[in-house]
């Protein structure tokens, strides 16, 4: 019989499955403490000296201008599948009048902030992940350690400042724009009172469906930079990644899914918890 | 922690150092308790196979990996006990010549050379684009400053990647694989640059490279890294005759033109 070669196969048969489990918990601990710092330092780097405020301008077009075309077709097409679907249902019960509060309270609470995060999770998250990826693949964040410059206050709190303040933007234009698109198919096209959808949009939405809006907007855009980032950063120590170019292609996949199921499940939890 | 005068003789001192990557019994020993010491002012070439350690070797005296066990000393000072803004503190006095240069894509040659001065030092514009101009011209790379990395030879990319490196005046200079991908020609040429900035400027240098026997001629010293075993040379020569049977054989394998002169 051939020597072992591996710590699992050096075990009896049936404490494999233990082993296997414990070198997958020990892994994910290990990936949420490497996270957890990552976190960390991205915030302490926001107050470091000197603040890269081109680099902010930069992120900010590339994050929350660039999506704007983007997020206003999601948003007008999702208003106005809103204001048809509510149509038909509410006129089930002869309750058209509250289509205006239906479509805007379903965007300000859910459809606003999740849909604006995961659309710039896929245009400009995986954009970023890839970026510091292969910055990282190819020793340039190395190469900024070395020149003693902070790679989280030069690359990664600017990236994070941008997020925060483009994704609760956008989440307030897809609102608006959603809500149009709501009136559009609601009143223009099926006809609904427009006085009635209004007023009842008013008479619903209360301060605080608004202010719940926009800490999820705010809980989702740290959710996505953070994931998106701290993926590229750690790209060579993620398990079954591989190395170079693949490395950064398999792992921008996982941060697109990771950050979007995040995503859906805070949106879950801040619901349950804030409702 | 101990500091010692800046004028001590040794700059780079390991101590007893190991280090393994992997997991467990998927563990693979790189080097394996080494000791060696690296003259100040003078050029020590790191050598040896693919895999023998000599980027981890880099990357301990950086501070951008830890070993297992021993010290790694710069000036006296162990690195792998330095905080992070110690170890900043420390790596402002390093230039490194990346393999693959790592020059940042997005920026152009000047703001490549520039950007050291720009994020650590306070000067004025003005003074700025004199000394990356200066350095520029030095390195026959005028002409060039407005192009991004993607827009140049190998040969200029490295250049570049030197120019960057020596802005803020290091004292201790470490090239990881500055020849690969490039020409003999190129190469010649590289480490003509190399000797001659060396000369003018007094930096100890650190050079790691599979270019063997070529980068021996720049070589005061030469630790050979084999096997995660370790060995000092003084000169090619030492090598050629070593007493040892598997340094002999290394030497045949990788100059055998060489071996067979002597």
């Amino acid at each position: 019989m051939s020597e072992p070669t591996t710590y699992e196969e050096a075990l009896p048969l049936w404490l494999r499955p233990f082993a296997t489990l414990g070198d997958q918990l020990l892994y994910l601990l290990t990936d949420f403490g490497r996270m957890g710092i990552f976190l960390t330092s991205a915030i302490i780097g926001l107050f470091r000296h000197p603040f890269r405020f081109r680099e902010l301008i930069k992120q900010l077009n590339f994050i929350g201008t660039g999506s704007i075309a983007v997020i206003f077709f999601t948003a007008l097409s999702s208003g106005m599948v809103l204001g048809l679907q509510g149509y038909y249902s509410l006129h089930k019960f002869g309750a058209e009048g509250m289509l205006g509060s239906a479509v805007s309270l379903t965007l300000i609470m859910e459809l606003g902030p999740v849909l604006t995060a995961l659309m710039v999770t896929g245009r400009a998250g995986s954009a970023m992940c890839a970026e510091i990826g292969i910055m990282r693949i190819s020793e340039q964040i190395d190469a900024l350690e070395c020149m003693a410059i902070d790679p989280f206050r030069y690359l990664i709190s600017p990236k994070f400042l941008a997020a925060l303040i483009s994704v609760p933007l956008l989440t307030a234009l897809f609102d608006v724009v959603g809500i149009f698109g709501g009136y559009l198919a609601g009143v223009k096209l099926m006809g609904v009172n427009a006085g009635a959808f209004f007023s009842g949009m008013e008479q619903s939405v209360t301060n605080h469906d608004i202010r719940l809006g926009v800490i999820k907007s705010f809980v989702f855009a740290l959710l996505l930079v953070w994931i998106c980032t701290g993926r590229g950063y750690f790209v060579q120590q993620i398990r079954g990644a591989g190395f170079g170019a693949e490395s950064v292609s398999k792992v921008t996949t996982q941060a697109v899914v990771l950050s979007s199921i995040s995503v859906l499940i805070f949106d879950y939890l801040i619901t349950a918890v804030l409702l | 922690m101990s500091t010692k005068q800046p004028q001590d003789p040794i700059a780079i001192e390991f101590d007893h150092v190991y280090k393994s990557f992997g997991e467990r019994a998927r563990r693979h020993t790189v080097l394996n308790d080494i000791s060696f010491t690296i003259p100040r002012g003078l050029t020590t070439v790191i050598a040896g196979g693919s895999g023998q350690g000599k980027s981890v070797t880099l990357k301990l005296i950086l501070g951008l990996l830890y070993p297992d066990s021993g010290r790694v000393l710069v000036d006296g000072i162990n690195v792998p006990s330095l905080s992070k803004r110690e170890l900043r503190r420390l790596r402002t006095r390093f230039g490194v010549l990346f393999q693959g240069s790592a020059l940042f894509d997005s920026l152009t040659v000047f703001e490549n050379v520039a950007l050291p001065l720009r994020e650590r030092t306070r000067l004025s514009e003005e003074e700025i684009r004199a000394r990356v101009m200066e350095t520029l011209e030095q390195l026959e790379l005028r002409g060039h400053e407005e192009k991004f990395p993607a827009q140049l030879s190998g040969g200029m990319k490295k250049r570049v990647g030197l120019a960057r490196a020596l802005q803020l005046e290091p004292e201790i200079v470490l090239f990881d694989e500055p020849t690969t991908g490039l020409d003999p020609i190129m190469t010649q040429e590289i480490y003509q640059l190399f000797e001659r900035l060396q000369k003018k400027l007094g930096y100890t240098a650190v050079i790691v490279s599979h270019d063997i026997p070529g980068v021996f001629d720049l070589a005061d010293q030469i630790i050979l890294l084999n096997h995660g075993e370790v060995d000092v040379f003084n000169d090619v020569n030492e090598i050629v005759h070593s007493k040892k049977q598997y340094i002999r054989e290394f030497a045949k394998m990788t100059m055998g033109d060489l071996f067979a002169r002597s």
